[in-house]
């Protein structure tokens, strides 16, 4: 093997940055294989395997094969989903290896201008700082109501960024404009902090007004730091764990963890990465107590809802059965949180409508943060499996727990041309309408 | 191999079922065993029988190895490429065939996977016993390849007690198929029986038909825990001595249950030293009576507790748990190597105490679990091959523990296959003149050895050990 200069470098930011007893807990009995939405969409292709992706990492290490497309590829292709954590009796922390794989990359990758600007604008600029988010949501907002949106759909503007970006285009939600947050309110039992989430706080206004609506009408007392910053999981799982975590220290100083009872979000990507801010900044003397406390007190809005007795104020709410609704996991929040009975408690207990599981909902969508953007064939293949099933069960309403997820499903819905029959909806969305509709 | 040579098998197969790029060389390198990795030079997926007849024929003419792979979960680096060459793939080849209700068979691809013909059968009130551990990974082609066998073998057998019929492509590329569909058939040497289990050292199978048996109406099971090892080996005699054959008599010691529990949490007792799990099936009426009589038995012999599982959920969180126990070990140390030793189940009190004895002689960290009911033990190694020191005391202990099963009656290997890890221990099972049976098989039927060379026999045996002190 011709050890290029690349190569060198490439190997030793794999020995630096990729922990050799993460790779070693791997034995490579398999069991991850029927878990792996990309292995089973290649015609298992075990290089597009968590045990093939673990083996690669491993050879990069060890300087037993050349980095090229394909490997590199391998690492691309890996939506992160992180389904094969739970299938692992070894308990291999893949989560981890594909975060650190993609540092190491990310160090020495020669990156075309193009992708320069994208990840500076987006990691240094859009999801580090609020206030830039919310800016470029007014542009959006603009966009929108100035006839521009229709106007440049109509002159194929979007052709230029690939097709799946333009079928994303069409499903963003209208933007309303922003309503002055309520701030504390009087003294309840349970006080609790919200995380508004960079997407959720701008493209999906709505669903947090609703989130703090409902928790206000369960009776817990909300507030929400002013402070508060983007949660740093698209930094953490492109390589940048560096400027995530920039964002995570922002979010600690943030929330006053001793002050509220739990600290809750409505975005399943978000949660996973925000109750790994204590395994991130363990190392850190500064941070490690309160990145604890933080990750500690961090809940999804479901399990919240769950613990603040929501299931027995629908089951109150009869009404006659109208249509299926059915789930699509947010796979963050199902494999690293592990909360997948709690959304679907609440949905069998939602008046007006039958639950039914939907084949495979634990496995992923295909949206994967930017993955839609960055892979659109393989997403596209993906979401194409998903829809099968939901096609066959049609249901009025898929449910999702994450804003990626949300519109990655109503595209599909988009693609198969059932809008008119079906509508995909935020866990929030669908109970407040619920509640809304059904209330006396 | 040279890239030029590839042109011919890509015109074969076609462009999108040949892989050779880096990334996919290095996924074909290895299976689920411990320290063994070599890179094939091409990886190809056939589509029929004709397919891998005409690849054959070319590895032929070329001399290139060629090694069958199902999904790689092989224990015994049965499926590593460790003399390079093609990997020949199944995931083309997965169709059930024919499910024939008339003479209880299903005919299928070797690609298929276990636990996917196993639901379809049982859905049609079927009955596909054999169930190793990695069911939900394997293909049903290398369960008749490595002769599988699982946690339902006490009672109904292993893999070869359902081929009924196969096709196998020959070394020379030739196309054999041999059985049929019949309960007797004597014309011949038993060519079938060859087959199975040949680890791809004879030829490539590419059909199977399997035998079926009428789905047992239920199924209960109980579980029962243990101060000591002796307790529930003697659980084990004490049942099979009262002429109860129950569908699976499942052992593990407590590093296996800490470790199934560290990844279930589906409540094991921490304290216990030995778990038995206890399977019966059949008519409601004798699955009652032999699981009461297990749980008494295993009471009479000591057990802290044996209750009966109070739902299937539970029962089945707990064979999951058997299941991933090999898996679910390797969380405790970097390298994991486990073996197969296989005595006579009257024996397995004498071989779990020996184990106990040669891992504490060693100073090695030696968890057992596996197929109490049938002899077959699984002790499992956990140790670090980046220690050099360790590595050979641990690969004294394994030679010794061996030995004994020999000793006892017993074989290296119950269920896992020689491959290539195995090889060097073979002889001492088989002794001179049966290798030299072997030998001669495998050169008569494959001169050039391009069936997956490497694997089944050894450069050199390993030299016998001689063991003092008494066991």
């Amino acid at each position: 093997m011709v050890v290029t200069e690349l190569q060198q470098r490439m190997q030793d930011s794999f020995k630096e940055h990729v922990s050799e007893e993460y790779l070693m807990d791997c034995m490579r009995c398999g069991f991850c294989l029927p878990a792996c939405p990309t292995y089973l969409a290649t015609n298992h292709d075990e290089s597009h395997s968590p045990r093939g992706r673990i083996a690669l990492m491993k050879a990069m290490r060890d300087g037993d094969v050349v980095w090229d497309g394909s490997v590199k590829g391998s690492f691309d292709m890996c939506l992160g989903c992180r389904a094969c954590e739970p299938a692992c009796p070894a308990g291999v922390e893949y989560g981890a290896l594909i975060e650190e794989t993609r540092v190491a990359i990310e160090q020495v990758k020669p990156k075309d201008i193009s992708e320069k600007v994208i990840r500076k604008a987006a990691f240094d600029g859009l999801f580090a700082d609020q206030k830039k988010m919310a800016g470029t949501v007014k542009l959006v907002k603009f966009y929108q109501k100035s006839g521009l949106q229709k106007a440049t759909r109509k002159i194929g503007f979007l052709n230029l960024f690939p097709p799946f970006m333009k079928e994303m285009e069409g499903v963003l939600p209208d933007i309303e404009s922003k309503k002055k947050k309520p701030s504390v309110l009087k003294k309840q039992t349970t006080r609790v902090a919200f995380f508004s989430g960079c997407l959720m706080d701008t493209l999906f206004q709505e669903t947090n007004r609703k989130t703090i609506e409902m928790l206000e009408w369960l009776g817990a007392e909300v507030v929400i730091p002013k402070e508060q910053q983007c949660c740093g999981a698209l930094h953490g799982h492109s390589g940048e764990l560096g400027k995530g975590l920039r964002n995570a220290r922002a979010n600690i100083d943030a929330f006053d963890s001793d002050d509220v009872d739990f600290i809750v979000n409505n975005a399943g990507g978000c949660g996973a990465f925000l109750s790994e801010y204590e395994k991130h900044l363990k190392e850190d003397p500064a941070y490690a107590d309160k990145a604890a406390q933080f990750s500690q007190k961090m809940t999804d809005i479901s399990s919240l809802f769950v613990k603040l007795g929501l299931n027995a104020r629908l089951k109150q709410l009869a009404a006659p059965v109208e249509g299926i609704v059915t789930y699509q996991d947010s796979c963050h929040l199902r494999n690293v949180n592990k909360v997948f009975l709690e959304p679907r408690s609440l949905l069998e207990d939602a008046p007006g409508f039958e639950y039914k599981e939907l084949i495979d909902a634990g496995s992923c969508c295909g949206s994967a943060g930017i993955y839609n953007m960055l892979q659109p064939e393989m997403a596209k293949r993906i979401l194409d499996a998903k829809m099968k099933g939901v096609k066959e069960m049609q249901p009025a309403k898929v449910v999702t727990s994450n804003p990626g997820c949300l519109m990655q499903m109503q595209v599909g819905i988009q693609r198969e041309g059932l809008e008119g029959e079906m509508q995909a909806v935020h866990i929030v969305d669908f109970l407040h309408e619920v509640i809304e509709k059904n209330q006396k | 191999m040279k890239t030029q040579s590839f042109e011919p098998f890509i015109t074969i197969v076609g462009t999108e079922n040949a892989k050779h790029t880096q990334a996919q060389l290095m996924a074909y390198s290895y299976d689920a065993t411990a320290n063994f990795q070599h890179k094939p030079d091409l990886v190809l997926s056939p589509k029929s029988t004709e397919e891998v007849a005409s690849i054959v024929e070319l590895c032929a003419k070329e001399q290139i190895p060629i090694v069958t792979r199902g999904s790689g979960t092989n224990l015994a680096a049965g499926t590593v490429p460790s003399q390079g060459g093609v990997v020949l793939l199944f995931n083309n080849m997965r169709d059930i065939i024919e499910l024939d209700e008339d003479n209880l068979t299903i005919t299928v691809q070797p690609g298929v996977i276990t636990q996917d013909l196993s639901n379809y059968v049982e859905k049609n009130g079927l009955f596909y016993p054999p169930d190793p551990s990695s069911m939900k990974i394997s293909t049903i082609g290398g369960n008749v390849s490595e002769n599988s066998g699982g946690l339902r073998g006490l009672k109904y057998g292993v893999t070869k007690d359902y081929v009924k019929a196969l096709t196998v492509v020959m070394p020379d590329g030739g196309i054999m198929k041999l059985g049929g569909k019949l309960a007797k058939d004597v014309a011949g040497y038993d060519l079938l029986s060859l087959m199975v289990g040949s680890e791809g050292t004879l030829g490539i199978i590419t059909e199977i038909t399997l035998k079926l048996i009428p789905l047992p109406q239920t199924k209960k099971t109980g579980i029962a825990y243990f101060n000591s090892l002796e307790d529930a080996a003697r659980t084990v005699s004490a049942i099979i001595a009262d002429k109860i054959i129950p569908v699976t008599l499942e052992f593990m010691d407590k590093g296996t249950i800490h470790a199934v529990e560290d990844f279930m949490s589906i409540g094991l007792p921490r304290d216990a030293e030995a778990m038995l799990l206890m399977e019966q099936d059949g008519p409601e009426e004798q699955v009652t009576q032999d699981i009461q009589k297990m749980i008494a038995i295993a009471q009479e012999q000591g057990a802290t507790s044996a209750i009966l599982a109070a739902t299937e959920e539970e029962a089945e969180g707990l064979k999951t748990g058997r299941r991933v126990a090999l898996s679910a070990l390797s969380r405790k140390r970097p390298t994991t190597i486990l073996e197969d030793a296989t005595v006579p189940r009257s024996e397995i009190a004498r071989m779990v105490k020996a184990i106990q004895q040669i891992a504490e002689k060693y100073d090695v960290q030696i968890n057992t679990f596996g197929h109490a009911g049938d002899g077959n033990l699984h002790p499992t190694c956990l140790t670090d091959t980046r220690d050099v020191e360790e590595m050979s005391r641990v690969e004294k202990a394994l030679d010794e523990i061996f030995h004994v099963a020999i000793e006892l009656g017993g074989t290296i290997t119950g269920e896992h296959g020689v491959g290539e890890m195995k090889s060097p221990y073979l002889e001492w099972k088989l002794g001179a003149s049966g290798m030299q049976l072997m030998k001669h098989i495998k050169q008569s039927v494959d001169p050039q050895n391009i069936m997956n060379p490497g694997k089944m026999f050894a450069k050199e045996t390993k030299k016998r050990l001689v063991v003092h002190g008494g066991h």
